[in-house]
């Protein structure tokens, strides 16, 4: 997590955007800082990007580093997890024919699938193989976990992607409308609407836009990636991403949107943009070149920690538009306690929200200089 | 009732993740299905021909379905396609529809088993002249291997626990099959419903779940599966099969999970069929070129009432809460009217095995007589209390099925009317398990429904009160009358078919008189399909499972277009 010091970072340095704003007792807090409207001959603005890039360099390496033994722990909880956890795999195993399987042949199903080993014994297994570069095999798929994810894996990402840049195009749109102009009628119709999306389940957004856009206008393909079950094409596929895509975009937005507005509303009370103002730069140009940059540093640290309500929004967008993507499989591999497929889908979920919260971090650091890399 | 509700509160925790999608199911029948009837209402007066633009389904040789069912996993030895339903494999026998008790013809066997005289040795001979998929040639060493690694441990088979009868299976001779049995066995022939494999894909002995069979089987039936994804399944016609090659050239399956998904798709008109929960279902009634099929089934639905339980071992509890239950309006207000009421778990489609007389009448008068005079009387909250015992019982049911909360819900009020106090609680079938001798648990049934034996075995012979032996499930009441017990002995043991169905009639004689279970109702499973002008060969009584292999399509190999 990177922490904003406001103002007091240890290392400040001169932006173009807000030099303006520092008043005369903020320039003597930090008299190393160069301003290019004061003249003063400190090093150049080249340099210090260039110790700020170094600076950023170390963070990611630390957070790299730092990945490793957290992926550890979170796989060698999760298999403990699984064994106390109150779910029986044998249930998810046999499925319908719990109920009548004997006793006696649980007992030597047990035996043969491992479950009644010791859970660092399964991990123990699942480690030797997964560094000799097995993956193991999904019990509730009857396939190869590396199989499982290939298959479903790029149309996760495909629909999540989409979804993502479309509801962070959308969020800094309205947010900023709304928030520059905090209390307008744009802002009061966008936050309520914000308010009543965000208490609607996807599965009934989706269900909703199936019946209008699918059935009622018969613009959209119903569900699926192909009509009827053909092979999907290239213009098939984008024909039937469409309302997926939409329904989960629209289930981001409103946190996304309402964390842009909050953000913009607070910078705009803050002094540099008093100062700004009181100077008479044009509000266009305040909005811009003050209000935005700083306003989308919180912003893009939401969306990298936030990463598990997309997956989230992705497993019920997927179920409701047979979308055959790895969300579902989240759920079942979970259900089923099939260890090698939860464990990499876990793990791969960890590293992704992990690297995307440092992929924040990173554009935060670079976008904000008076953020520190928590070196 | 405070520690019960925290483990609720505990569960509901723990299964978030699971219960994302559940409540998605859940919340199905009652919102949406009224958003989509009018949608329905809608698109029937617009759009009849829907969005759909791919080759056009109907007119071709081909037919696309939509499963609720995750596809794959396409192995008999891990109990794929059990009932015979498997479209690339054929078992030793398959199953003849129409109205009815199935019967049964040979299929990969050239003519049906026959038993030694105590039904303990079966022999079978084989069909010559058939290939697998992979061009090899089936032979009796397939059969042998194919039962062989579903009881082998090593396998883990999931449908191992129905085979324990069969001690080994024998090559004995160039066409000649041996099953040799553990204890007599009359309905063996419905064990010969599963598909053959060929040995080479069970030489070597690992798990089931991971053989290649699951994603690439290889079998000797009407279809072969040419491509298999996460949402489709492709199956094409074999040219080459035994009994003639299909009609239909092509089957595509889709995975449609969501019920209101594949009910809007059928809408759309880019889907030749789908099942449906009946409430659903019946939103297609009446609609232009389409028709709704609901098949009977053996598939149960009733209530264990533990004979170690103080309220529900009472023999007069068991009578009265069987004449309180108001079966006809379960069917109606919970399954759409696609149900038949059950007194035992014998369905009418039994025939002669079916002891019309054996039901019982709704009537909550004499359900209140036979409490009273047992001594369970009126409480000050009228819950009933005999010797300081109060007339309370709980009803566990498996949170994941909304049919099963709907029954337990409409059975506990119909219980209190007569004043018994039945609790419910959703729990996952793990936490059931250690109660289930205990306290009544919503159970279903059916999964062989194709002899009488297979189908109430389990469920009513007092050898599953020993705590060791079947599944915890089996005998869940701890059921135990000596008529009962006897007459099932004959059912299994009987070559002779009259004999066989006088006994299960006298079962459920004994039964009906002296009650273990509330059996409430026989699910019908409904489906949806677009007319195509195929000639179809009538319905079957359908198992437990069901899903696009069933319905009207569970023979589509045989229909012909004229």
């Amino acid at each position: 997590m990177t922490t904003v010091r406001d103002g007091r970072g240890k290392r400040p340095a001169a932006e173009p955007g807000t030099g303006p704003a520092d008043g005369p007792a903020r320039t003597s807090a930090r008299p190393d800082a160069a301003s290019r409207t004061a003249g003063d001959d400190a090093p150049s603005v080249r340099d210090l990007r260039r110790g700020r890039h170094r600076d950023v360099w170390g963070m990611v390496r630390r957070r790299l580093l730092f990945i490793v033994p957290v992926t550890g722990l979170v796989s060698a909880g999760l298999f403990a997890a699984a064994k106390y956890s109150p779910f029986d795999p044998l249930v998810g195993y046999l499925g319908t024919r719990y109920m009548t399987t004997t006793e006696a042949d649980k007992a030597i199903i047990s035996e043969q699938l491992g479950l009644d080993q010791p859970w660092y014994a399964t991990y123990w297994g699942w480690l030797q193989d997964l560094f000799g570069g097995d993956l193991g095999r999904s019990r509730s798929f009857s396939q190869p976990v590396a199989q499982v994810i290939a298959e479903r894996l790029p149309w996760t990402l495909l629909l999540a992607g989409a979804g993502l840049a479309l509801a962070v195009v959308v969020a800094l749109l309205l947010g900023i409308t709304a928030g520059v102009r905090s209390g307008g009628l744009v802002d009061r119709a966008v936050t309520a609407v914000c308010v009543v999306v965000q208490g609607l389940p996807p599965f009934v957004l989706s269900l909703a836009a199936i019946a209008v856009f699918a059935l009622t206008l018969g613009w959209l393909p119903a569900a699926g990636l192909s009509d009827g079950g053909s092979d999907p094409t290239a213009g098939g596929v984008l024909r039937h991403m469409l309302l997926p895509v939409v329904v989960l975009a629209i289930s981001q937005v409103p946190w996304l949107l309402l964390a842009v507005r909050e953000s913009v509303v607070t910078s705009k009370g803050e002094d540099f943009v008093a100062g700004a103002v009181s100077r008479g730069i044009p509000t266009g140009i305040v909005t811009r070149r003050h209000i935005v940059p700083t306003s989308l540093a919180p912003f893009v640290n939401i969306v990298g920690v936030r990463l598990p309500e997309l997956v989230v929004g992705a497993v019920l967008v997927e179920e409701v538009f047979s979308w055959p993507g790895v969300a579902g499989a989240i759920v079942t591999s979970a259900r089923d306690l099939d260890m090698a497929l939860l464990a990499f889908l876990t793990i791969g979920t960890t590293v992704v929200v992990m690297v995307g919260s440092l992929l924040a971090d990173v554009v935060v650091a670079l976008m904000d200089p008076r953020v520190s890399t928590d070196g | 009732m405070a520690v019960t509700r925290i483990t609720h509160l505990v569960r509901s925790v723990a299964h978030r993740e699971g219960n994302i999608v559940v409540r998605a199911r859940a919340a199905g029948p009652v919102l949406p299905t009224i958003a989509l009837g009018g949608v329905l209402a809608l698109v029937a007066c617009t759009t009849p021909g829907g969005s759909a633009d791919g080759e056009g389904a109907a007119g071709d040789a081909e037919l696309v379905l939509a499963d609720g069912y995750e596809l794959g996993g396409y192995n008999p030895v891990a109990g794929f396609g059990a009932a015979g339903e498997a479209k690339m494999y054929d078992g030793l026998v398959r199953l003849t529809g129409g109205e009815g008790m199935p019967g049964f013809e040979p299929a990969l066997a050239a003519e049906l088993p026959t038993a030694n005289d105590d039904a303990t040795v079966w022999t079978v001979t084989i069909r010559p002249g058939v290939t697998f998929s992979d061009g090899t040639t089936f032979g009796p060493e397939d059969v042998v291997a194919t039962y062989e690694a579903i009881l082998d441990p090593a396998s883990a088979s999931e449908a191992r626990s129905s085979f324990d009868m069969i001690d080994e299976v024998v090559e004995t001779g160039d066409d000649t099959v041996e099953f040799r049995l553990a204890y007599p066995y009359a309905p063996l022939v419905t064990k010969m419903l599963i598909g053959i494999v060929p040995a080479e894909a069970v030489a070597t002995p690992g798990l089931a779940a991971e053989s290649t069979l699951n994603s690439e089987p290889v079998g000797t039936g009407p279809y072969t599966l040419v491509d298999l994804s996460p949402d489709r399944a492709v199956l094409e016609a074999n040219e080459d099969y035994w009994d003639g090659a299909p009609e239909i050239k092509k089957l595509t399956l889709l995975y449609v999970p969501d019920d209101n998904t594949r009910a809007q798709r059928m809408v759309s008109g880019e889907i030749d069929g789908t099942n449906l929960p009946p409430l659903l279902a019946n939103t297609f009634e009446g609609k232009d070129g389409m028709t709704v099929t609901a098949q009977t089934s053996a598939d149960w639905r009733g209530l264990s009432l533990p004979t170690n339980n103080p309220v529900a071992g009472d023999p007069a509890v068991r009578m009265a809460l069987n004449l309180a239950a108001d079966r006809q309006s379960m069917i109606d207000d919970v399954l759409g009217g696609h149900g038949r009421v059950a007194a035992t778990p014998y369905p009418e489609v039994y025939g002669e095995a079916y002891e019309p007389d054996a039901v019982f009448e709704h009537d909550p008068a004499r359900a209140e007589e036979i409490l009273t005079d047992a001594g369970w009387v009126e409480g000050a909250d009228g819950i009933r209390v005999k010797d300081g015992q109060r007339a309370q019982i709980a009803l566990m049911y498996n949170s994941v099925d909304t049919v099963r909360r709907d029954l337990a819900q409409a059975f506990a009020s119909d219980a209190l009317a007569v004043g018994v106090e039945v609790d419910l609680e959703a729990l996952s079938w793990d936490r059931i398990d250690p109660r289930i001798n205990t306290d009544a648990t919503l159970l279903g049934g059916g999964d062989e429904p194709f002899d009488p034996d297979t189908q109430s075995y389990d469920a009513l012979s007092s050898v599953f009160v020993q705590p060791d032996v079947g599944s915890v499930y089996a005998n869940a009441s701890d059921y135990q009358n000596a008529t009962v017990d006897a007459a099932l002995e004959v059912g299994r043991r009987s070559l002779d078919q009259a004999e066989r169905d006088a006994a299960y009639r006298e079962v459920q004689d004994a039964y009906v008189d002296d009650p273990g279970y509330v059996y409430l109702v026989f699910l019908d499973h409904t489906y949806v399909s677009k007319d195509a002008g195929w000639n179809m060969s009538g319905p079957v009584l359908e198992p437990h499972a069901h899903g696009v292999t069933w319905g009207p399509w569970w023979s589509l190999q045989s229909w012909t277009r004229d």
